[in-house]
């Protein structure tokens, strides 16, 4: 019985489908189910104290730094997120509707490259930019803008809000522009064609059919963003460290693991329930959309 | 309805610009002759260049980069075909969801991946962290990457070339081999050079999981922290940038092709 169904198309499918399942499953879904485990035991100095218990969170919500840094990484997420979104969605609505459709792929091409070269350097160079003789003062320095070198751009929050824009921007790009891709254009066409203006067409088809996109790109920047830990440790001084680098430090200095997949656990809960939340909000604009 | 942008255009120039931006300092700082890396520039040097050829620690960490790299392409994209390839096949009760689940790794936090796996392999199962617990994490990192991309290749595929191999008297394995394999290669090409890079450039990962050998980007981390070595840091970057470019450039060449030869209009980029 069971060797006829392995016969069938069907089967074939399932047995196909394993092993890449089965890697998940074991190196994913029991690793998810071991830090919230983990997440109620305590560290015995060198030993894990395996009785159930709630201390963790508790010494989360006594403690206002956890707090502090949890809200501050929600924050920088968060405007990352918008700050990405909505400088790329110009860029997608561009290469969707403006270039010749036999350069897109050369466009998309272009915007990915960046993305792909190694992101320490990358992060560090925005140092280079920002810096007390970055770029960015020396070039305003030398048109005479400004007298002294500003230092609001790097060793705090904005330093690595403009980092993280950078480093996610094709991501943002990518779901905005392959939704654009999607609308039908004699939609656009019908809308003008019936008096309204090119803005109101923008507004009342082309927005809300790109969506499903826009939200995407919201998801794939906020939720992956609240684990980077390199950018507030290169760009963040001392007052702009965030949740992950909390996370960093339990694991690899304190060696405090349980605390450490406390505040992963935590971190993670918060930005799920933020995404779930938004995509609430947006749900009338992905009904029937897949 | 398709204009030039005017101003959208200027725009979309000015944030090339803005994401290049790092990238072209790179080159600059590598040749310029100064410790310091900041402007005014001092001069030419090839001097971080040389530097990099007599630095022993540091062919040691690309050396087991570019092991850990390859070996997560392989892997990656062998489990990358067969999703993509069981997802193109018949449907089966749960398949958006266990597809769906494979993939979520494209959008988890790489800080949660990292302490999960960190947490399973020393407390739980004891091990000693070496360049194989990099590649196990690489290859969950990387493999939704191979599934988007051999998605594309397998999708586009007629399914009647197989079955009429199969009536013609080869086996299913022959079949796929001899008329499926050759039709999705492009893909597979392109899916391990993407695989590749990733692996090769990623740190937040690496740096939990890496054993005594550390790999390059947490050998590079390393050397952030001394102002000395910054040229010479630069100076790899350079060289690491040139080679991911040569990179990509195959694996697009190579996913076109693949269109191509699936008869399809080139639609976009890599996801």
């Amino acid at each position: 019985m069971a060797e006829g169904f392995f016969k069938t198309d069907r089967g074939r499918a399932v047995l196909l489908v394993s092993p890449p399942f089965l890697y998940a499953f074991f190196l994913l879904a029991v690793p998810l189910g071991a830090i919230i485990l983990f997440s109620f035991w305590t560290q015995d100095f060198v030993t894990v104290n395996t009785t159930f218990t709630t201390a963790n969170y508790q010494e989360f919500w006594d403690k206002p730094i956890y707090k502090l840094l949890l809200g501050r990484s929600l924050y920088v997420s968060g405007m990352v997120t918008l700050v990405t979104v909505l400088s790329a969605y110009p860029i997608a609505y561009f290469v969707s509707f403006h270039v010749h459709p036999t350069k897109k792929s050369m466009w998309l091409f272009l915007i990915t490259i960046p993305f792909w070269t190694s992101y320490l350097i990358r992060v560090f160079l925005w140092k280079v930019i920002l810096g007390y003789n970055g770029v960015v003062n020396s070039s305003l320095m030398e048109l005479g803008i400004i007298h002294e070198p500003l230092t609001f751009i790097l060793y705090n929050v904005n330093a690595v809000i403009i980092t993280l824009a950078h480093a996610f921007a094709p991501f943002a790009i990518l779901p905005i522009f392959v939704a654009l891709e999607k609308i039908d254009r004699s939609f656009l066409e019908a809308s003008q064609d019936l008096g309204e203006s090119k803005f109101s067409t923008f507004l009342r088809i082309t927005l809300p059919l790109s969506m499903p996109g826009l939200v995407a790109s919201v998801m794939i920047v906020f939720i992956p963003t609240i684990g980077d830990y390199v950018t507030p440790e290169l760009m963040g001084g001392a007052g702009g460290k965030l949740i992950a680098n909390m996370i960093q430090t339990q694991f690899l200095q304190l060696n405090n693991a349980p605390m450490g997949a406390t505040l992963a656990i935590i971190a993670m809960v918060c930005v799920t329930a933020i995404s779930l939340f938004f995509i609430f909000l947006n749900r009338r604009w992905l009904r029937g959309r897949a | 309805m398709r204009g030039n942008g005017g101003g959208l255009r200027v725009y979309a120039v000015a944030y090339l610009i803005f994401l290049y931006a790092p990238i072209i300092l790179l080159p600059i700082f590598a040749f310029n002759d100064a410790t310091i890396i900041a402007f005014p520039l001092a001069g030419f040097t090839t001097h971080w260049f040389d530097e990099l050829w007599t630095t022993k620690a540091l062919h040691e960490a690309v050396k087991n980069s570019l092991m850990i790299a390859f070996a997560t392409s392989v892997l990656a994209t062998t489990l990358g075909l067969c999703a993509a390839r069981a997802g193109a096949m018949a449907d089966f009760p749960g398949k958006k969801g266990i597809i769906g689940f494979v993939m979520l790794p494209l959008v988890l936090p790489d800080i949660i991946v990292a302490v999960s796996l960190l947490i399973v392999l020393r407390q739980v199962l004891d091990l000693t962290l070496s360049n194989w617990t990099v590649i196990a994490a690489h290859v969950l990192l990387c493999t939704p990457f191979s599934i988007a991309i051999l998605n594309g290749a397998f999708q586009n595929l007629d399914p009647s070339m197989e079955e009429a191999a199969l009536d013609l008297g080869e086996n299913r394995w022959s079949a796929f081999r001899l008329v499926t394999l050759p039709l999705v290669m492009p893909g597979i090409i392109s899916s391990m050079l993407i695989a590749f890079t990733i692996s090769l450039d990623e740190f937040i990962v690496a740096f939990f999981l890496t054993g005594s050998n550390p790999t390059m980007p947490v050998y590079i981390w390393g050397l952030l922290r001394f102002p000395a070595s910054l040229p010479i840091i630069m100076a790899l970057g350079t060289i690491l940038v040139a080679l991911s470019v040569v990179l990509l450039t195959i694996a697009e060449y190579f996913r076109r092709r693949g269109l191509k030869r699936a008869g399809l209009k080139d639609t976009g980029g890599f996801l």
